[in-house]
């Protein structure tokens, strides 16, 4: 436990320092689509009696949680090639659990600092959905999702260029065709079939739906915590790999 | 204290370490001396988990590295190569996720901090980011930190490269120190004269292998106490002497430009390899 806690607790110093960079940052990308397809696109496009506003808020919800869960791969890295910092790990008493448990965590919770952000501006844009408990736990299950993910992948890279090319094969397509932007109803049925692999669907769907009061498809629920379970044990693994 | 039997590691085709055993004795300083690439660094990151064990086996304090890994690790501290302090955070936050890692007690944790602090003479830093630290200073935040938990074992990996002359004779202070207070002291460095001042023994590593394992004074007196550098036509060549009087006669009957000198480790290693150190 004192190891998972000491992970967990250097991650969340490093926010505290980055606080307002993150922020800003998190705010940004967000912020443009909210502008560009929301504003400017919102009055034009209707999606099943909602505004495109309110479709596109839990498609950003999935999508930055991802984003941003994921992005702990990108410190982890810096801190294992650049700044050795792993080696403190490494060298520490902790269980391979411990390690994974705390970064797994702290990608999490970016990922929920992220998705505050989306919903303060889609206040500003006067648009307030549905918040409950269903919505908080498919962002839950998302973000663990790629963050168990991003734990994983940044213990088997071998350089900071490899976990580049990850996002941008991985998590930027899967940002574009996962259910983010358009509803996926209208795609050919094999197309369907193949976007339905990608966890982000199921996120966006689950968000999707517990946002705008829609009936829960408990599917997309176990789906994900199934992926997240299956993620994190892949990370256990991984971790081993990174001492040579 | 440390025992390492038949240690070995390879990375395809390359073996980096063939085959050590040692033992380095409680509340001594040993020193692995050897050129870059000799297996320095491979020995202490595979003792402390860093890098997977190859062949063979070893204990930290009577733990086997393998079967009672996180054991093993509690009973050593380890000083990097390179920095790996985390310079977004304070040098006190550094040291407490640290004690943090080694389950310390949170009052345990504060009053270490500050004993540490001021044992590195870096009190006043405490609150300090690392990135506003000179590379001495960070050096000698990774001892304290490398303390922290009260290692019985610490091991320094090229404790004192790249830092000034003056740097270097501080941290040196600091290490015959660390070992008064109790502490084993296991080192690799390739600066000949940190080996000759600080270690009890030394060990000569080349290609992997250790070439020969004695006292500094040991090692040096196979060869003799005096040393004549003889530059020629045909190039440097040193002449060792078991007394300066006999280094002298032999001066009287050369034409070249001769230099009398002590014998140190540096000739050692030259004479059983051929290489240099550095």
């Amino acid at each position: 436990m004192h190891g998972f806690i000491a992970v967990y607790l250097r991650e969340l110093l490093i926010l505290k320092y980055r606080f307002k960079r993150q922020l800003a940052g998190m705010a940004v990308t967000p912020l443009l689509y909210l502008l560009t397809f929301g504003y400017a696109m919102g009055d034009i496009i209707r999606m099943d009696g909602s505004s495109y506003l309110e479709f596109l808020i839990p498609g950003l919800v999935a999508m930055s949680s991802m984003t941003q869960a994921f992005a702990i791969a990108t410190d982890i890295n810096v801190a294992r090639f650049y700044w050795k910092i792993f080696e403190e790990f490494q060298a520490a008493p902790i269980s391979n659990l411990a390690y994974v448990a705390g970064e797994t965590l702290a990608g999490i919770t970016r990922a929920l600092m992220a998705i505050a952000v989306i919903l303060l501006l889609s206040l500003l844009f006067g648009v307030s959905l549905n918040y409950g408990f269903c919505f908080w736990l498919a962002v839950l299950l998302n973000a663990a999702v790629f963050a168990a993910l991003a734990v994983a992948l940044a213990m088997l890279v071998k350089s900071h260029a490899d976990q580049s090319l990850l996002t941008s094969f991985i998590i930027t397509p899967m940002a574009f065709l996962g259910g983010t932007f358009f509803p996926l109803d209208n795609l050919p049925g094999w197309v369907q079939t193949v976007l339905s692999l990608l966890p982000l669907t199921h996120a966006s769907h689950a968000i999707r739906a517990a946002a705008l009061g829609q009936p829960h498809n408990w599917t997309d629920y176990w789906l994900l915590a199934a992926l997240a379970v299956l993620f994190f044990i892949f990370a256990l693994r991984c971790v081993g790999h990174a001492r040579d | 204290m440390i025992r390492l039997e038949g240690l070995s590691k390879s990375y395809g085709t390359v073996q980096a370490v063939r085959g050590i055993d040692l033992q380095v004795q409680a509340g001594e300083l040993f020193a692995f001396l050897g050129p870059n690439g000799a297996g320095k660094s491979t020995t202490i990151r595979m003792l402390t988990g860093l890098t997977r064990l190859g062949g063979g086996n070893a204990w930290l304090n009577g733990y086997n590295i393998r079967r009672d890994a996180l054991a093993a690790k509690r009973q050593c501290g380890l000083v990097a190569q390179q920095s790996n302090l985390d310079n977004e955070l304070t040098v006190s936050e550094n040291l407490d996720i640290h004690g943090r890692l080694f389950a310390m007690p949170a009052r345990e944790r504060r009053e270490r901090i500050a004993e540490l602090l001021s044992f590195v003479e870096l009190s006043d830093r405490a609150h300090s980011s690392v990135k506003t630290l000179s590379g001495g200073m960070k050096r000698r935040v990774m001892i304290a930190r490398a303390l922290m938990h009260r290692p019985p074992i610490l091991f320094l990996d090229e404790p004192t490269v790249g830092l000034d002359a003056a740097i270097r004779r501080r941290i040196w202070a600091l290490l015959k120190r660390t070992r008064q207070e109790g502490s084993t002291l296991f080192l690799t460095t390739h600066y000949i004269e940190e080996a000759e001042f600080l270690a009890d023994r030394v060990a000569f590593l080349d290609q992997g292998e250790i070439v020969a394992m004695d006292t500094p004074q040991q090692l040096m007196a196979r060869l003799g106490l005096w040393a004549i550098d003889q530059l020629s036509d045909e190039g440097l060549s040193t002449s060792y002497f078991p007394t300066r009087e006999e280094a002298a006669a032999f001066c009287t009957l050369q034409a070249h430009e001769l230099t009398l000198r002590r014998v140190n480790l540096e000739d050692v290693f030259l004479d059983l390899t051929g290489k240099k150190v550095r």
